[in-house]
Parts: structure tokens; sequence; C-alpha cells
């Protein structure tokens, strides 16, 4: 997912499952891209790489900076 | 790429499909008589041209392109100390993983990779038993093309036996450091090879920069299985075309098969890539009728019925089963055991081999051996195969490695294999045992 780049604008949003609890924060800060499994993790389609549109860059970027558990990291889509 | 050194031997590759095992013995005098000296002061733009017109691929289950990753780790060396002041730990993002041993400052690392964790695989332990010279000479010339200044061999203690008194018997090989691999299902993981090389646990770590570009300390890491550096030390001597000679143009050379299971003799078989699956099976005293199916690729990998073992040991031939060679891995079920038991056991082994670090993998693999062993037992639940591919899609992909990914794998294809089966099954009924 994460070379799929469409637009330069976009972004790839990684998760660090060795990291990640299951707080849930970033499911309620990114409600359009991620949901929670039934343990609490977060659910994207796909993967440990979430595409992320333009227009929520900015929420990913809070989601990142919120983490308690440090788990998320924002780059580039095309992954270069 | 330089083609300034032809390559020049007087002693001919090994002509028939034996070429790893030719030597016919383990020990170093052996090892020369028959493969004649390694190729001294190797022009690294030669090897590296040699391997990618010989297409070897890692054997050890991924099947990356070896050229590409010499490449990748040479690249990262040099375009290192081009930029300058990134040195070992000052990269970023928290990848580099474990200590670096002495003082070595930021060169590239090699490590050859003998750890099989695999119950089920035997290849690499029986290739450094009889042929640990090949490995050795693979080692040292991978450590010379990307001009490593760290060279080590992985692996588990009884092989690491082997390797020590191969050491001992020649004068060049003093610099390669021996590290003992637990016996684990992911010890042989790249990213916990590093770990544990690193004096860590061997678990896998979270990657989002290659280890060609930052593993060991932050240093350009080359991670290759043993039977691929034992490839490359053939290579080195005989060339591309001579590696080509055997198997198909999709997958050529040879390949180590661990095959094991319901066969009268479980062993360890050199084999050309592409030939039938079948073929190394009947050398392990399987014949068709007692063979109910087959697991390729080990217990990440895929079943294939025993009606379909005419197809290829081949990536385009498995393909269609979901499955591909990977590290050898064949395993014989016979026709009186029930498929849906067997790989229940399977799944509950992988459950306890977790690292136990990423939650969709530590919760979500207990939870699917906990269904597939309903399923096994008969339990006439008829929601349980929808919850076993439901459960097997949660979890695939949500894994800092391919773990829950190869679990998924092997689940799916036990319902799709078995499909017959798991009707039965849901009947209170077994095709198999009644």
């Amino acid at each position: 997912m994460s070379r799929d780049a469409s637009s330069s604008s976009d972004a790839s949003l990684h998760i660090d499952w060795t990291l990640c609890d299951g707080r849930g924060l970033c499911t309620e800060l990114l409600p359009e891209l991620l949901t929670r499994d039934e343990w609490g993790y977060p659910l994207a389609a796909a993967g440990s790489d979430v595409t992320v549109p333009r227009e929520l860059v900015g929420p990913a970027k809070q989601a990142v900076g919120l983490c308690p558990r440090a788990a998320l990291r924002l780059r580039a889509s095309a992954g270069a | 790429m330089t083609l300034t050194q032809p390559i020049t031997t007087s002693i001919a590759g090994p002509t028939g499909v034996s070429r790893l095992f030719a030597a016919g013995a383990s020990d170093f005098r052996s090892h020369r008589a028959v493969f004649g000296p390694m190729p001294g002061a190797v022009d690294e733009g030669h090897l590296l041209a040699e391997l990618e017109a010989s297409g070897l691929a890692g054997r050890g289950g991924a099947a990356f392109p070896t050229w590409r990753k010499l490449v990748a780790v040479r690249d990262a060396s040099f375009g290192g100390t081009r930029a300058g002041g990134t040195g070992p730990g000052s990269r970023g993002f928290g990848t580099g993983t474990g200590r670096r041993s002495s003082a070595t400052r930021g060169g590239p690392v090699v490590i050859a990779n003998g750890a099989e964790g695999e119950p089920l695989s035997r290849k690499d332990e029986t290739l450094l038993a009889g042929a640990p010279h090949l490995v050795i000479d693979g080692l040292l010339l991978a450590a010379t093309s990307v001009r490593a200044s760290d060279v080590v061999l992985y692996a588990p203690t009884r092989s690491l036996e082997y390797v020590t008194r191969a050491i001992a018997e020649r004068t060049d090989a003093e610099r390669i450091r021996l590290v003992t691999a637990p016996e684990t299902f992911l010890s042989g993981e790249a990213s916990a090879v590093v770990s544990a090389v690193g004096g860590g646990r061997a678990i896998p770590r979270d990657r989002i920069v290659r280890l060609s570009e930052s593993g060991l300390g932050g240093a350009p890491t080359l991670v290759q299985n043993v039977e691929t550096l034992a490839h490359l030390a053939l290579l080195a001597r005989f060339g591309a075309t001579w590696f080509r000679s055997r198997g198909t143009d999709e997958d050529p050379g040879t390949r180590l098969v661990s095959v094991s299971g319901d066969v009268p003799s479980p062993r360890v078989y050199e084999v050309a890539a592409g030939m039938p699956l079948l073929d190394p099976l009947v050398s392990a005293g399987a014949r068709p009728p007692g063979i109910g199916a087959v697991l390729v690729g080990g217990y990440h990998g895929a079943w294939v019925p025993g009606t379909a073992v005419a197809t290829s040991l081949s990536p385009s031939g498995l393909r269609p089963f979901g499955a591909a060679p990977g590290a050898g891995i064949l395993m014989v079920l016979g026709p009186h055991r029930c498929g849906l038991d067997a790989s229940a056991e399977i799944v509950k082994y992988l459950a306890g081999q977790s690292a136990k670090q990423c939650g969709p993998c530590a919760n979500g693999l207990p939870r699917l051996a906990d269904v597939l062993r309903r399923l096994a037992r008969r339990d006439r639940a008829e929601w349980l195969p929808a919850e076993i591919k439901r459960l097997a899609r949660v979890v695939a992909g949500r894994g800092s490695c391919h773990h829950p990914d190869g679990t998924a794998r092997l689940v799916l294809s036990t319902l799709t294999v078995f499909a017959d089966d798991v009707q039965a099954h849901l009947q209170g009924r077994c095709e198999v045992r009644r």
C-alpha cells in the first residue's frame, strides 16, 4: 500500500506492532482510516502501512504525536 | 560492472545434480581436490555480474535475488561514507538492533544464517555438516565483495561444531565470528538474526528501513542463508552459465529439500529446481497412493493435494496452490492422516512460537489455533470455517515479521485443500479417521 503514491502529498502511516498497545487514540483521530479489532488494536484496510490521503495528513500527524506508545510514524508515500 | 577477470580454473564444475555435496566428504582436502581453491582477489564487480547473470535467489525462504542484496549493502556502505557523519547509531528510526561487538567503524556486516528454526527443515544443518567449506568460501567471498568489516556465522550449537572444525582446517577463516542461534521457530528471521548477533534476544524487530541499509548497530548488513552462500562459492568458481545448466530459466540451479513426514526415509536431497514435486518424494520412498497431501514450504507454507504432485517444484508450478519452493521443506501427509488434525497441531505450535510482541499475532494466533482445533475435533459448529477465515484475514500483514502472514497462509490453504474434510467434520464424521 505504501508504494501506491497516487498524490505527491499522500503519506503512509506505519504501525510498529512491537510498540502498539491498542490504546486506541489513533482510531479516534483517524476514524476514516482505522477501526479497532476485537482486542483493541488499530485495524486498517490492509497491513501495517496505511495510505493517508492528503486531507488526513493533519490528523495523522496528530496521531503520531499523541500516541502514548510512540508506535506510529508518518512517511512519504513513495517509500523512498 | 567490470568484467576484467574471466574465470580461470583448471577444475570443471560438478556435472550432475549433486553439486553442494560433490566433494563427498566434509574435510578441507576433499573440498579443495574437487572444487579447487577459492578464487583469490576476486573482482567484486565480476562476482556481482556473475551473480546477477546466474539468477541465484535466496534459499532461506524469501527467494530474494542474491545479487540485489549484495549491491544494496555495497551501495549503502559507500553512500554512508559519502554522506559523512552518518556513522553507526546516528541513523534514525531506531532500527539499529543490538550493539556492535568490536571496533568495527560502521563498515558492512555479513552474516551467514544457518538457523533453520523450522522443525521440518534439516538442510542447513546437513549442509554445514557435509560441506562446511563451501559455506565458509561463500561467506568470505560475499564479505570481500562488500568490503565487510564484520563477518559472522550464526547457527545452532550442533551446526557450529561442524563449522569450528572446518575453520580450524584452514588459515583464511579466522575473522569469522561464530554466534549461537537458539532453537526457536523465529530465530532465523533476518531481523531476529541481527538482534541475536548484536547480543539481544533472537526475536524480530520492527523495520521500516531494510537491513541492507541499517542493520547491526546501524551498519549495512547482509544476512544470507548458508545454502545461498554455498551456491555463491560454486558460482564464483564455475560461473553463471555453469550454474544455469541445471534448473529452469525461472528458477535456475539446484536446491536442497528436506523431505519429512509419512515417508520411509526422510532426508535432505539436492534437486534441480523445477523438477516435479513428486521426484524427491519418490527418492524418500513415497509412492503416489501413499501421498495424501504435501506441505510445501514448511509451517508457513501451503498444502498441495496428493493428486497434484506432478506439478513442478518451482514458483510457477506451486503458485496455484499459494505455495513456493521457499526453504525447500516438503512434508508428506499419508492418506491415513487427517489434514485438519495435522494443521491444527501445526497452528497450535505456531501460536506458541509467536514472540508475543505484536498484539494481533499474540492474541489472534491462539484464537486461530483454538477454532481450528475445534474443527479438527469435529465440533459441529457451522460457523467455524467462516470464523477461521475471518481470523486469518485479521492477523495477516499485522505484525512486524511475517509470522502472522505465514500462519494465515497455512490456515487458508488447509480450508481449501481439505474442503471435503471440513464438510465431513462439520457433520461429525472424518474422511480419514473413522
